[in-house]
């Protein structure tokens, strides 16, 4: 009995650490293969930042994006390294700082956006969904799901965009940009705490609203499916009420398939998440990439996105672990 | 984001299951099957209106330069002017018409949408027929490749590598948002393509001494028609929406007429701030819209290959 519980825990964590590994990898190869010498630009661009470069930045740089007259295998190990003593070398957007230090400032206020954006958009989407499953082919069910069909299409950027000029500029209810009142030093005060939430409430908005409808498209077809099995006949045949029915019967069953794609979701967030936080100007994760694409700052680019690809495959580990308890015939 | 589950299709009405009869009876011609794929779509409310939609932009591009009152690249108007009789959606800060560059910027995202969508179905389906029908090392590897690229954050892969490259060209685009949104349609194709190569249909076709293409694209492939129509509409959406934040965000080739740009020009000269908010707003209404017709088709779609989705 615990037996195929572990094997299954075994035969995950075996894939997450290949995983991890092909994932690492696939960033030392990425700036390899590109055309021109992302090596060379980068220093340029380093070197008209006006600040000296130092033999140690340039190594740095080097083992990122690929140093000339080297075998790969040397540079690989190089890079691992490197990746395993957090150091990324620096970045000409933010030269005063290390590019490791720079992701570490900007991580906490993507984890805090995106993360309490996809649960809120989780639980209301799965919600939505099932009402919308049970209630097929009734109004409630057309309008929920042209409706997230709607919201599914804009483009989070624009949505961004509008709920900005809207609430921000044109009736001044929310900040027009910033993750705080500008002037202030993040710290843990209560009063900070609020702020920062009231600066993340347009962002947030604008995050859930374009993810909710893979929540409610994926759970509506869940339920469609599991309603059509004997045991839910069965069930209503007994009598039972129709809301025990749908909510413990078909529900239950119907969230599993909707776990999984809890995490494979992330992705798609962190990534919608870029041009948001460009938007705002949110001093998180995402407007970081925004800014290193648009300056073509290579050192940090590679970071981030090593940065978001390991955090996503995290996330996408616990929620496998999580589906042990969640489904029983795993156990068995 | 799939909306596609991976049900193995009963006998379902129409199309595939007269296809499946394979070489005892002759293939239907291509403008008869695409005929019928398009009568059974139409019978859907959701994927009809999709269907509406889709044409209406398909008609504009097509004739846009018929449609449109302007060029839309001429710079002979007063810049920033808001709307009025002659510049429907007003003029940008170079003096062009906003209505006319709407109408051929429909061109770019149809194109974009398209030829990125078909690449990576042409990904999907060879990845994943290949993988399902070859179980053991292919499988495992191709299986592996797929999950990878499905776990690995694909909008912060697009930018890095429209980045790196130093072309700004369309194609480009094309290219590494077909590269990065093949994954999803691979997965699914594969699980369908693995419970179809036990049936006896494809056994016999085996022992008849049919090499493995033909096995794979004329037996089984058939058969999942409705699942690689999906999967091209998924990537088509997914397509749209990556060319207009790969322009918004300053990494396509600013010279050319399309939403996305039109969308970038307004964030540069702050055209929300000065009042322009039509700037903003018509292009990202087109951009949801053609969107929102790929998802709608992709209702009538997955009523196709799950007969439990159909609208009684």
């Amino acid at each position: 009995m615990r037996l195929r519980a572990m094997r299954y825990v075994a035969r995950k964590v075996v894939l997450f650490l290949i995983t991890l590994w092909a994932a690492i990898t696939l960033n030392f190869i990425l700036p390899r293969l590109m055309p021109g010498s992302p090596v060379d630009a980068a220093l340029a661009k380093l070197a008209s930042s006006g600040q000296p470069i130092t033999n140690a930045e340039r190594t740095a740089v080097e083992i990122q994006l690929g140093v000339p007259h080297t075998s790969l295998l040397t540079q690989y190990w190089d890079y691992w390294i490197s990746i395993v003593h957090l150091n990324f070398g620096s970045s000409y957007s933010f030269p005063s700082e290390t590019v490791a230090q720079t992701i570490g400032k900007a991580a906490p206020w993507t984890l805090a956006l995106v993360g309490a954006t996809t649960i809120i958009a989780f639980v209301i989407g799965t919600l939505l969904g099932v009402y919308a499953g049970w209630r097929r082919g009734k109004a409630a069910d057309t309008s929920v799901t042209l409706g997230a069909t709607f919201f599914a299409a804009f483009p989070p950027f624009w949505l961004g965009l509008l709920l900005l000029y809207v609430f921000a500029f044109k009736y001044g209810w929310f900040p027009i940009k910033g993750g705080y009142a500008p002037g202030e030093t993040p710290n843990l005060s209560l009063s900070f705490l609020g702020d920062a939430l009231y600066h993340s409430l347009i962002p947030a908005l604008t995050l859930g609203i374009t993810s909710l409808s893979g929540w409610v498209f994926g759970m509506r077809n869940n339920m469609i499916n599991t309603l059509g099995e004997d045991y839910v006949t069965f069930a209503e045949a007994n009598g039972l009420r129709t809301r025990t029915v749908a909510l413990l019967y078909a529900a239950r069953n119907a969230l599993l398939p909707n776990v999984t794609a809890f995490g494979l979701s992330l992705g798609a967030i962190v990534g919608g998440s870029v041009l948001v936080e460009g938007v705002f100007s949110y001093p998180g994760l995402g407007n970081l990439l925004y800014i290193a694409v648009s300056n073509h700052d290579f050192p940090l680019m590679q970071a981030l996105f090593l940065f978001i690809t390991v955090s996503m495959l995290i996330a996408i580990f616990i929620v496998d672990l999580l589906y042990v308890r969640l489904d029983p015939r795993v156990r068995q | 984001m799939s909306i596609v589950t991976a049900v193995p299709p009963p006998e379902t009405p129409g199309a595939e299951v007269e296809i499946r009869i394979g070489p005892a009876r002759p293939m239907p011609g291509p403008m008869r099957f695409l005929g019928r794929a398009l009568r059974t779509l139409w019978s859907n409310r959701k994927a009809r209106i999709g269907l509406v939609i889709l044409a209406l932009f398909i008609f504009m591009a097509a004739f846009a330069p018929l449609i449109a009152p302007h060029s839309p690249t001429a710079t002979t108007f007063e810049p920033y002017q808001n709307p009025s009789a002659t510049n429907w959606f007003g003029t940008t800060g170079s003096g062009q018409d906003v209505f006319s560059q709407m109408i051929f910027g429909a061109r770019i995202s149809l194109l974009v949408g398209i030829a990125a969508g078909a690449m990576a179905t042409l990904l999907a389906v060879t990845i994943g027929l290949i993988a399902g029908y070859r179980p053991g090392v292919i499988d495992e590897g191709l299986s592996f490749v797929t999950n990878l690229a499905l776990v690995i954050p694909g909008l912060p892969l697009m930018f890095i590598l429209a980045a790196y490259l130093q072309s700004r060209s369309v194609w480009t685009i094309v290219l590494v948002v077909a590269f990065t949104s093949w994954a999803t349609g691979a997965r699914v194709i594969r699980s369908q393509a693995s419970t179809l190569r036990t049936r006896e249909f494809v056994t016999s076709a085996v022992f008849s001494g049919e090499g493995l293409f033909r096995v794979v694209f004329r037996e089984i492939l058939p058969n999942m028609t409705s699942l690689v129509a999906g999967s091209f509409f998924s990537a088509a959406t997914a397509a749209v929406m990556a060319e207009a934040s790969l322009e918004f965000l300053g990494l396509g080739d600013p010279n050319t007429v399309s939403w996305g740009t039109i969308l970038y020009f307004a964030q540069q000269q702050n055209s929300l701030l000065t009042g322009q908010w039509v700037l903003v707003f018509a292009p990202g209404l087109a951009l949801a819209l053609l969107a929102m017709s790929f998802t709608l088709v992709n209702f009538g779609v997955d009523a196709l290959s799950n007969p439990r989705l159909r609208e009684k």
